[in-house]
């Protein structure tokens, strides 16, 4: 079985995060890493190629710079092999455009299956991976915490605001998993060393066929006319728990007529 | 100035209209002239609603038999947009909210806006609100496409408002066949068992995180919440861990609760919590560290023991 993963690579977000103001986009200078919604998609697909009896995982990742140390985690992790779309008219590109580069990408492999995080620690628009299904005009099931596949088809437990849908489709198809749908594995020592001989495609928008007014920021069609400082909340009263904490809380409790 | 026509993706179960729903359609009320809806579903069952929050129309493809309805909703739509040419369509921030919107962007290739919790008209554009880098700064997005806008709106960023209409009335959309696209199919429904208050309007929800050591010690929020008449929650991290069911989760990927009080047990505060819940009008918090980002925003700080300071709490409380 042959399976794509999306991947983004994104600033630390332990890290503070910052617009540019000149360009208001989100700034990307200092080093990438592997988003951690998509660790478990990469650790999903490894799980099914195991169960399939074999086949491939090949990672496809957008980002400036030719930056590709998160993909490096991911092949650490045990993914066969990469391709990274990177061109500088890529910069302020939006959602939809994300989807066309990266159904770009993942045409040209053919896999039975798709996987993606359902959305990215820092632009979470939660939109990419149905769109990227739109584009490549295959089916999907979305918000995955739990998958299988057998004969041709995947089963899916699609999460819901109530509770959790049973959802299948054939193949090929793109699923979006959540975080939580299994426990990506850390890469071993051995990992990271073979990781460094994996290959990885580097193709910009010319190499993968892409038209660039199709993407950036001309291509979002959407302008940020303004950035503000949210309201802050008023600090409150920081108390050490001396054994007596609780009644603390029951007076705020009762000055609030909660109790 | 107004736009002429706001066309709101309505959703319902068996209880009605969804809250979020009605949130969207009082905001396109304050925007358009006109404000329609869609459903991909049977339209004579949320007229009544839709019509008492303003709706004038609901254009509705009838019982698509169990498909996901992601696809089909968006290959309806395109059709229905295609001879209507809304000037924006409004989108609950739900799981086949953003499904649909996707593919809809794709058939129109029109740009999507997500995370709104705002929206305002700058001449005939439609400007969006997003807040940021957890919600410590926010982002004005003005649509500059000649298409229909599509917007995602997050919940409780409206307050819903009936407007005293009677029933819209209801206009039947043909079902588009998408093809292979469309084949994904939901075979069995599961619903959490809900009992007791619920995240969404509970007047105090009583959330647990990390902190809490184990999955057992989940039930002091429970008690706690029993003991409060409040709804229990919880962070991403211990929903992740499997502690305790996703429909519990208060966060940027969970639900947004704006309860009166909000009493947060060995959280830290993530970025990712803090987004869900930082709308609470008070905010206590128990954590044993003092450094924690949900210090930042609670009115009452204990630093302390979730394992001392919760059954204190529930004993006090229990001998009132």
């Amino acid at each position: 079985m042959k399976v794509v993963v999306c991947v983004k690579q994104i600033p630390d977000p332990a890290l503070p995060g910052e617009l540019d103001p000149a360009t208001n986009l989100l700034k990307r200078d200092d080093k990438l890493i592997l988003d951690e919604s998509d660790s478990y998609g990469v650790e999903m697909a490894l799980q099914l190629v195991e169960a399939a009896g074999g086949g491939q995982v090949s990672l496809v990742s957008m980002a400036p710079n030719n930056e590709m140390s998160g993909l490096r985690t991911a092949l650490a992790m045990g993914a066969d092999d990469a391709v990274l779309v990177s061109d500088d008219a890529l910069a302020g590109t939006d959602a939809l455009g994300t989807a066309k580069v990266l159904a770009a990408a993942i045409g040209r492999l053919e896999p039975d299956l798709v996987l993606a995080g359902v959305e990215s620690s820092d632009g979470y628009t939660g939109t990419v991976p149905e769109m990227v299904a739109g584009v490549l005009d295959v089916p999907s099931i979305t918000f995955a915490k739990q998958i299988s596949v057998a004969d041709g088809t995947v089963n899916v437990q699609r999460q819901t605001e109530a509770g959790y849908d049973d959802v299948e489709c054939s193949l090929p198809a793109l699923v979006s998993v959540t975080a939580g749908v299994v426990e990506p594995r850390y890469p071993s020592f051995k990992g990271i060393m073979a990781a460094k001989k994996k290959p990885v495609e580097e193709l910009d928008l010319a190499g993968l066929g892409v038209d660039a007014g199709q993407v950036g920021q001309g291509g979002a069609r959407q302008e940020t006319v303004q950035v503000t400082a949210a309201e802050e909340r008023q600090a409150g009263e920081i108390i050490e728990d001396e054994g007596d904490a609780h009644e603390k809380i029951v007076d705020f409790l009762g000055e609030l007529k909660v109790i | 100035m107004a736009l002429s026509t706001i066309l709101v993706f309505a959703e319902a179960d068996e209880t009605g209209v969804s809250g979020l729903t009605l949130e969207l359609c009082a905001k396109a009320r304050e925007l358009a002239d006109n404000v329609e809806a869609f459903v991909a579903g049977d339209g004579d069952a949320v007229a009544a609603d839709l019509g008492a929050h303003g709706v004038s129309t609901v254009h509705a493809t009838g019982d698509l038999g169990g498909k996901l309805i992601g696809v089909h909703a968006a290959a309806a739509l395109e059709a229905h947009i295609g001879a209507s040419s809304p000037d924006a369509v409004f989108f609950g921030q739900t799981t086949d909210g953003r499904d649909t919107a996707a593919r809809l962007a794709v058939r129109l290739d029109q740009p999507v806006v997500t995370n709104n919790v705002g929206a305002s008209l700058d001449g005939d554009a439609l400007v969006v609100e997003e807040p940021v880098f957890g919600g410590t700064q926010n982002v004005f997005t003005a649509f500059r496409s000649s298409g229909p806008a599509l917007a995602l709106f997050r919940p409780k960023s409206f307050e819903a408002e009936p407007s005293g209409g009677g029933p819209a009335s209801v206009s039947a959309v043909d079902q588009v066949d998408a093809g292979n696209a469309g084949s994904a199919i939901v075979t069995g429904r599961h619903v959490e068992e809900r009992s007791g208050p619920q995240l969404d309007d509970a007047a105090v929800v009583v959330s647990g995180g990390r902190g809490l050591g184990q999955a057992d010690a989940y039930a002091m929020v429970d008690e706690l919440a029993g003991l409060l008449n409040a709804a229990s929650g919880a962070s991403r991290a211990i929903v992740d861990a499997g502690w305790v069911p996703y429909s519990k989760q208060v966060g940027q990927t969970g639900k947004v609760v704006k309860p009166s009080v909000y009493i947060a047990c060995g959280i830290s505060g993530a970025t990712q919590h803090l987004v869900g819940m930082k709308g609470s009008k008070n905010i206590v918090a128990i954590n044993k560290d003092p450094e924690a980002p949900i210090f930042g925003v609670a009115d009452l700080g204990i630093v302390g023991d979730v394992h001392k300071v919760m059954p204190a709490l529930i004993e006090a409380l229990k001998s009132r």
